[in-house]
Parts: C-alpha cells; structure tokens; sequence
C-alpha cells in the first residue's frame, strides 16, 4: 500500500467517525466541535486532490465564520434539556440512510468512465490564479449573483432576528 | 495514487451520515448542522471530479456552494432564534403551524 493510500484512509476514517459524531450525541455543543473536527479533515481531503485555494476558504469560511455563527447560537439559546432517545425512530432513520447509501454506491462507482483515478496534473492546478480566472471569466454573472444573494442574507438575518417592539 | 472511486464512496457515506441526521435528530440545530454536512459531502465529490477531469469548474462550483451554505445557515440561524424567542423549543416537532 503506498503511502497516499494510507494517508487517505486515515483522514477518510477520523472523518466518517467524527461524521457519525455529529450525529449520534446528545449534545449540541459536543456536535458542532466533531463537525469543526470534520471539516477541517475534508480540508486536508481538499489539499490532497489539489484544490489549496478551496481547503483554505473551507477552514476560513466553514471551521472559522459559520461554526463560530453556530456556536453563538447555541450559546444564546442555550438548551439545556438533552432531546430524548426513542430507539424505534433512530433504528428506522439509520435503516433508511443505509439503503439510501447501498443506492449512492453502484451510482457513483459506475459512472467514472474513462478516469481511473486523480491523474498527474501541473503544479499551478488549483492556484488562486487558476481559480480566480476561472471565477473571472466563464462565471462573472453567477459570482455578482452570489454577492447579491449574500446580501439579501444578511438583510434577512437582520429583519429575522430583529426584536419586534 | 488513490483511485477517484474511494473519494466517491467517502462523500456517499458523509452524505447518507447526514440524512440520517436530518431524520433522527430533534433538535434544529442539529439538523441544520447534518445539512452542512451534506453540503460538504458533495463539496468532496465535486472537488473528486474537478482532479479527475483536470478541469478547474468543479473548484469554481464548491465556491458557490460555500456562498450558499454560508446565507443558509445565517438564515437558517436567525429563524431558529426568532421561533425559540416566540415558542421556547428547538423541537421541530413543535414548528407546526403551517402544517395543513
């Protein structure tokens, strides 16, 4: 086995386990700190197929702004009462995913077509330079839309949250 | 090198951990924090893709998706604060009221 091969199989193990993490706890703080740990493993993932530009902005963008949003929240709300077990529904909601999951397996493994596997690419894939001249070029138009769209995010947050007097 | 397949197969689990998040759990937030996983299950597999095809679109797309999870949960966010402020739950159960 070589060494990338191991290096992959560790990140993909500590993250489907802190995955699972996130999932089955009971409480909420213990869950956003195991998906801080999960996206910061998808990170490295990130970095391993050469995306540096995109691992960077996950840890800025997911592990930093949005879980600190999250932790505010629930620091604010502070919901001290743990939401109760009820085995039945947590054995029929695992069940359902797991055949979800035996449907997304033979879909995905099928349709690589000719690519075997991440190919030997030239040291500037993924640069910020590439990136950018790819979001500068072929994607203006969706780019302004997404600047639009993160506005009216923040307007509704505001008006959301507001205390109505 | 590691074959794109086990990329796939990894996003698909991440994926279906997160459903099943949505499904079982009874807290929004929680809820709210499967869907991010989801959301950056397929971030993986468009990254995945972007490597194999030696195209950078895949890149420029998991970009947007960040643009949208990021106003997804700060509105997402913001509701869960204004239904605490009016009912005192974070009960999905509970947010009914528009149920037909």
């Amino acid at each position: 086995m070589t060494t990338p091969m191991i290096f992959f199989l560790i990140l993909a193990g500590l993250s489907v386990a802190f995955s699972l993490l996130v999932v089955f706890q009971r409480n909420v703080v213990h869950s956003a700190m195991a998906l801080v740990a999960t996206l910061f493993l998808i990170a490295v993932l990130f970095l391993t197929l050469d995306a540096v530009m995109v691992g960077i902005l996950q840890i800025l963008v997911y592990a930093g702004a949005i879980m600190v949003l999250f932790l505010f929240v629930i620091m604010l709300l502070n919901p001290e009462v743990l939401e109760g077990r009820s085995v039945v529904w947590w054995v029929l909601g695992s069940l359902a995913a797991l055949l979800l999951l035996f449907e997304f397996v033979p879909l995905l493994t099928g349709t690589a077509g000719p690519v075997s596997g991440p190919g030997p690419a030239d040291g500037s894939f993924g640069s910020p330079e590439m990136l950018a001249q790819s979001l500068f070029s072929d994607f203006v138009l969706p780019f302004e839309v997404a600047s639009v769209l993160l506005l009216v995010a923040i307007i509704g947050a505001v008006v959301l949250a507001k205390r109505e007097s | 090198m590691v074959p794109l397949d086990y990329y796939l197969v990894l996003s698909a689990i991440i994926f279906v951990i997160g459903v099943a998040g949505v499904l079982i759990r009874r807290n929004i937030i929680v809820i709210l924090m499967s869907i991010e996983l989801m959301l950056n299950a397929v971030n993986l597999t468009f990254i995945a893709f972007s490597r194999a095809l030696g195209s950078m679109d895949g890149q420029v797309i998991v970009f947007f998706v960040m643009t949208v999870a990021a106003a997804e949960a700060v509105v997402g966010l913001a509701i869960v604060i204004s239904v605490f402020r009016h009912r005192q739950t974070l009960d999905p159960r509970e947010m009914q009221l528009l149920k037909w």
